[in-house]
């Protein structure tokens, strides 16, 4: 599957009630801000906040499915992490192939849930097709 | 707060994690991954693979011991009650699957402090059993100041 410039991508995901206890074990990391509501409450937050890094691996998976589903086609993925992600809420993640130059696609993308952007500014770099 | 220039260029002792097959789909499940290569070792094979295939985001997993040793690092003195994960890049190169063995090494690359704000980046440099590199990441932490809440 080839990339041109002007694709879109597109992906919408709603982390369920429990996806950051799971991502906690799967992953290692057991900050109680992500598992722990009490606690999450207790530091200032509106509740249990999702993974940024969790929220990073939806912005990869968009980009490999536009690629075509091979995991390898991704070389490389920068991101900023903005706003706190919630759970039972959509996430959008959209974007676009700004250029394809040396069998490689560059696309920019972001992540929203309602009006908070969790991710700003991604980069993604595919191998082109 | 605390901007310990004189850490920057420290490297940790390389971190080793072993590539489990079950670590694998369990990592893929939570990040809501479907691909056949990361659950299915004979689909894996087919594709040339020697069993299932870490997605690209697995390197946190890889990762994660050499971040964390850096981060409780007490001469980098941390606040860790104002810590937010600012950025985060990866560069991937040879692909990582189930039995793979991944050495990590964590440099400091900067901490700085501008505006009221300390930014730290560690880099890590994670190579195969086979010396090849499969990601090298850029992980940028902000410290915000204790007046800011």
């Amino acid at each position: 599957m080839s990339l041109t410039e002007g694709d879109p991508i597109e992906l919408r995901v709603t982390p369920d009630r429990y996806v950051t206890v799971r991502y906690a074990g799967a992953s290692g990391d057991f900050n109680p801000i992500h598992i722990d509501e009490e606690f999450a409450v207790s530091v200032g937050l509106p509740g249990r906040i999702l993974h940024g890094l969790w929220s990073m691996a939806q912005v990869a998976r968009a980009a490999t499915d536009a690629a075509g589903g091979d995991p390898t086609a991704l070389r490389g993925l920068s991101v900023q992490f903005r706003g706190m992600g919630r759970m039972e809420q959509e996430i959008v993640i959209s974007g676009e192939v700004k250029s394809v130059a040396e069998g490689v696609a560059t696309a920019k993308l972001e992540a929203v849930q309602a009006d908070s952007r969790l991710i700003r500014n991604a980069v993604a770099e595919l191998r082109a097709g | 707060m605390p901007v310990p220039t004189e850490q920057i260029g420290k490297t940790y002792a390389p971190v080793v994690y072993a590539v489990g097959r079950e670590k694998v789909r369990e990592y893929a499940a939570a990040v809501g991954e479907s691909n056949v290569l990361y659950y299915d070792k004979e689909a894996a094979r087919v594709a040339g693979y020697a069993d299932v295939l870490a997605p690209p985001m697995f390197v946190v997993v890889y990762c994660s011991a050499a971040f964390m040793t850096a981060l409780f690092d007490p001469e980098l003195q941390i606040d860790f009650a104002h810590l937010v994960h600012g950025a985060q890049q990866f560069r991937w190169e040879h692909p990582v699957v189930a039995g793979d063995e991944i050495t990590t090494t964590l440099t400091v690359k900067e901490i700085a402090e501008r505006a009221g704000l300390r930014f730290d980046t560690f880099e890590t440099v994670s190579v195969n059993q086979r010396g090849q590199t499969t990601c090298v990441g850029t992980w940028s932490t902000i410290i915000r100041g204790e007046d800011e809440g």
